[in-house]
């Protein structure tokens, strides 16, 4: 077999559909369209299957816990008759400590389902700890394929912590060098072993994100008598957001609006060899965030099951700083110790909590474990060895890959809003680059609106602005 | 990290995946001057081998993956780093904050 990247990045498409087990050209429609609800329906599972699957591995049915002593800081800093309650999602329960046990007990099940030895994952995150951690109780062996180390042999602390974890739920852990040729040697293993793709964005790791929206809207509903107002989903590659927004409309909470949270890594180049030491968070930032929403069909698989412009209302960035402050404010006043890249949402909803009527409610859907490599002192003692500034003062001063800057006071924690018009309009622009044309036909100019939320007038205005 | 690794010891390999010209066209000018390296856990499956010597290892999941021995009985050296004095001081002043003080009195 020819190795060499070209020759395998040929193979790409046969490696992919042995791998996932999808026939995903039973879903395409023309060019840039495909049927996103009938692959759903297809291939994912229903909400009571998906409840019994997870309930096998003891995934699932995590806590929702009232921030009091969070809320009564925000009341103390918002105008009276303002501070809407939050509720915390205490996601670190779940087996390996996050949501994405979620989304790894439903292809770990479809893995063993349908009679693969083992799996492989492409993250360097926490879902390669889920994926570990389910493929241990299902039996299977598993490979993680990470993004670790610049080309001076240094570790990202965070993922030399996933690393451990994976290892320690039976994992082997094949470690790389920056780049995104990652992918490439992500199909040579999964070429080499027949394993399954237990990638993030299969209609499986997505639906599995839907018990999390699902149950969220049973608690609050028990707790305040009503689904939430607001839903804070920190954002990176979409899934989090697409299956939790699912989710709630499964459970009938339309009028909940979805807001995303991202952590700003503006004019950091996720590619970068000399970038990759200088950001301090690996996960929930705009590296992945505005790329996987302007542009989801770049994943590891042939169509994304995550498409976040469908359900997104708002979308708001925050700085490294000051979640490394919400981080904190956490563990201080609330006891719990976790994050730092899963409190993005909660940083997010502090502010706009105080922008809300105090008889509204968000929900912050979700936490991850936090510990060695991955808490704020580790990761503020890599930023400082790697040349990056840390100091309290006002968080808008705060750059990436400069300087993190710690607020003084919680009233100077904020939210940069995204123009999400205009994130729209950038996956129209996205759509003409993969096309390399600037003609699409009624039924892609119609996926296209239901993939952006944009009427086909504003779409051909875009591509109108292009020619 | 001792000298010798022996049969059926833990250790860890390198190898180089994609040489820079190799390398995906499409990579930032920095990644692309340098090669795409890997590193893999495992058991020696050779009697003996030194540091540095090319060397078979089977992973902890059967597989067999050949490529240069670099350390013997590898640990993971990431820790909970040191005291953050910016991060110290806020639990304290929230603290009183929340109970009705000033926060920086």
């Amino acid at each position: 077999m020819d190795n060499a990247y070209n020759a395998v990045m040929g193979r790409r498409t046969q490696i992919m559909k042995k791998a996932v087990g999808i026939d995903y050209d039973k879903y395409e429609i023309e060019g840039i369209a495909f049927d996103y609800e009938k692959m759903m329906s297809e291939v994912g599972y229903d909400l009571d299957q998906l409840r019994q699957i997870q309930s096998e591995t003891a995934v699932g049915n995590t806590p929702l816990v009232e921030l009091r002593q969070i809320n009564k800081l925000i009341r103390r800093i918002s105008a009276p008759g303002k501070g809407a309650r939050i509720f915390l999602k205490d996601e670190a329960a779940n087996p390996s400590g996050s949501f994405k046990d979620r989304r790894a007990s439903v292809s770990v099940y479809e893995a063993a389902k349908k009679g693969y030895k083992g799996v492989i994952a492409a993250t360097s995150g926490n879902y390669g700890a889920a994926v570990a951690s389910q493929a241990a109780k299902r039996g299977l062996k598993c490979i993680i394929v990470q993004e670790t180390f610049d080309s001076r042999g240094i570790g990202q602390p965070e993922i030399i912590e996933k690393a451990r974890a994976c290892e320690a739920y039976g994992a082997e852990v094949v470690q790389l060098s920056v780049g995104p040729e990652l992918f490439y040697y992500f199909l040579v293993l999964l070429e080499e072993t027949g394993y399954f793709n237990a990638s993030l964005y299969t209609p499986f790791g997505i639906a599995g994100v839907e018990t999390l929206g699902f149950e969220l809207n049973e608690q609050m509903i028990e707790i305040t008598g009503r689904s939430p107002d607001y839903v804070v989903v920190t954002h990176a590659g979409g899934g989090n957001l697409t299956g939790t927004a699912r989710g709630l409309l499964k459970a009938g909470a339309t009028d909940t609006k979805i807001v995303a949270a991202s952590v700003d890594l503006s004019g950091l180049h996720m590619a970068s060899d000399t970038d990759f030491n200088k950001k301090s968070f690996t996960t929930g930032h705009t590296g992945f965030g505005i790329p996987f929403a302007t542009f989801p069909d770049r994943s590891d698989v042939p169509r994304n099951a995550a498409r976040a412009l469908r359900y997104m209302d708002r979308y708001l960035l925050v700085s490294q700083g000051e979640t490394f402050y919400v981080t904190e404010l956490l563990a201080q006043v609330e006891g719990m110790q976790r994050g730092p890249a899963g409190n993005t949402s909660l940083t997010a909803a502090i502010t706009l909590a105080r922008e809300l009527d105090d008889d509204q409610t968000i929900v912050v859907q979700e936490t991850e474990y936090t510990g060695a490599g991955k808490c704020p002192s580790a990761q503020l003692t890599f930023a400082k060895e790697n040349g990056i500034i840390v100091r309290t003062g006002n968080p808008a001063e705060n750059k990436p890959g400069e300087e993190i800057v710690i607020p003084e006071h919680p009233d100077q924690l904020h939210y940069t809003e995204m123009d999400l018009g205009r994130i729209r309009k950038s996956y129209v622009k996205q759509a003409v680059k993969s096309q390399g044309r600037t003609t699409f036909s009624e039924a892609e100019l119609r996926f296209i609106s239901e993939d952006t939320n944009l009427k086909k007038e504003e779409i051909l205005n875009v591509i109108e602005e292009l020619k | 990290m001792s000298e010798k690794a022996l049969k059926g010891q833990y250790v860890k390999i390198h190898k180089i995946v994609l040489q820079p010209s190799e390398r995906a066209g499409s990579v930032p000018e920095d990644t692309g001057k340098v090669p795409l390296e890997m590193w893999l856990n495992g058991f020696l499956a050779d009697n003996e081998a030194g540091i540095g010597e090319e060397v078979t290892i089977k992973t902890v999941i059967g597989r067999t993956v050949k490529g240069k021995l670099v350390d013997c009985d590898p640990k993971y050296e990431h820790s909970f780093g040191k005291p953050i004095p910016q991060l110290l001081e806020i639990g304290p002043k929230v603290r009183k904050f929340i109970a009705g003080g000033d926060y920086n009195g």
